[in-house]
């Protein structure tokens, strides 16, 4: 098991990512202008601040060269993980439905959330059960998860809402207090929190780790 | 070259934070009467080709999910 952490300039927790995946599996990092993702088994987009953000969050770095490579990639089944930053780039890519837009406080907001585990039966949440609470770190000014109401109806129907703040827990006003979404066929996934950060018990939670280790375990059934 | 400018809103009906802050601020320095205010962006550009620009739009300028735009075509120069 081969997980690639892309790393655009302005990327600022692909090396935690980097470390988290390596507890699961052997990990390497992606350059933004490298079209080769080296035959990994999975690509993670790691948080950050990619191309500065400028215009909207995601909105430059999707069109990099090694995103062209993780849209074959993802087209072609393979699993994708964005987080935070990353999740916003695969939004504006395309590659998941919605947008993230900014906080309702518009304040950068740091905090430990739970996080309720929705749909257990994706790649990303496999060594979960429905209902599992995860305790994760957020942090960002650009998280409140956007869909129209029909899409957010048909994303429920389709158990593409992998993961939701647990009551009380929604800071940002993301819509149906979404956290993490899927896309139709649940290979990519987006969320806001940064499970790379809850990894070692020296940080408190090590809940994070049951993503990465979903995903480890995803690819060896695979 | 032709001058383009382009307005981007948030779509109607999506909360937008930074209109309500605005909206707030502005009876605290004694402008009364004001309402429904949205806060949004303009983007300038000098274009060969104005046809273009709603390409632009669609594909980088604006999310379409989130954001409506208007594209105003200014003398050439």
């Amino acid at each position: 098991m081969k997980f690639g952490v892309v790393r655009f300039p302005g990327s600022c927790d692909e090396v935690d990512a980097l470390r988290a995946c390596e507890r699961f599996g052997d990990a390497e990092l992606l350059w933004h202008h490298d079209r080769d993702l080296h035959q990994v088994d999975a690509v993670i987009v790691p948080g950050g601040f990619s191309y500065g953000d400028y215009l909207r969050a995601g909105a430059i770095a999707r069109f990099s060269p090694v995103m062209e490579s993780v849209a074959e990639f993802a087209q072609g089944g393979g699993p994708v993980l964005g987080i935070c930053n990353g999740f916003q780039v695969l939004c504006e890519a395309g590659l998941l439905p919605g947008a993230l837009l900014p906080n309702k406080t518009l304040r950068f907001v740091f905090r430990q959330v739970e996080l309720a585990v929705e749909n257990p039966d994706t790649p990303f949440t496999r060594a979960c059960a429905r209902g599992d609470r995860l305790s994760i770190p957020a942090k960002h000014t650009t998280g409140r998860y956007y869909a129209p109401d029909e899409m957010l109806d048909e994303l429920e129907a389709n158990g593409q809402v992998v993961l939701r703040y647990a009551p009380g827990q929604n800071f940002n006003g993301a819509l149906r207090d979404i956290a993490g979404v899927t896309n139709e066929a649940a290979n990519v996934m987006g969320l806001m929190p940064h499970p790379e950060h809850a990894v070692d018990p020296l940080t408190g939670s090590t809940d994070g780790g049951r993503i990465f280790e979903s995903l480890a375990t995803a690819a060896v059934a695979a | 070259m032709t001058r383009a400018r382009v307005l981007i809103r948030p779509k109607e009906g999506i909360l937008d934070p930074q209109g309500q802050t605005v909206e707030r601020a502005l009876p605290a320095l004694g402008f009364s009467g004001v309402s429904h205010v949205h806060v949004g962006r303009l983007v300038e550009l000098d274009v060969e080709d104005p046809s273009q620009v709603d390409a632009m739009c669609e594909k980088l300028l604006a999310n379409p999910l989130i954001e409506d735009y208007e594209v105003t075509l200014l003398d050439g120069r």
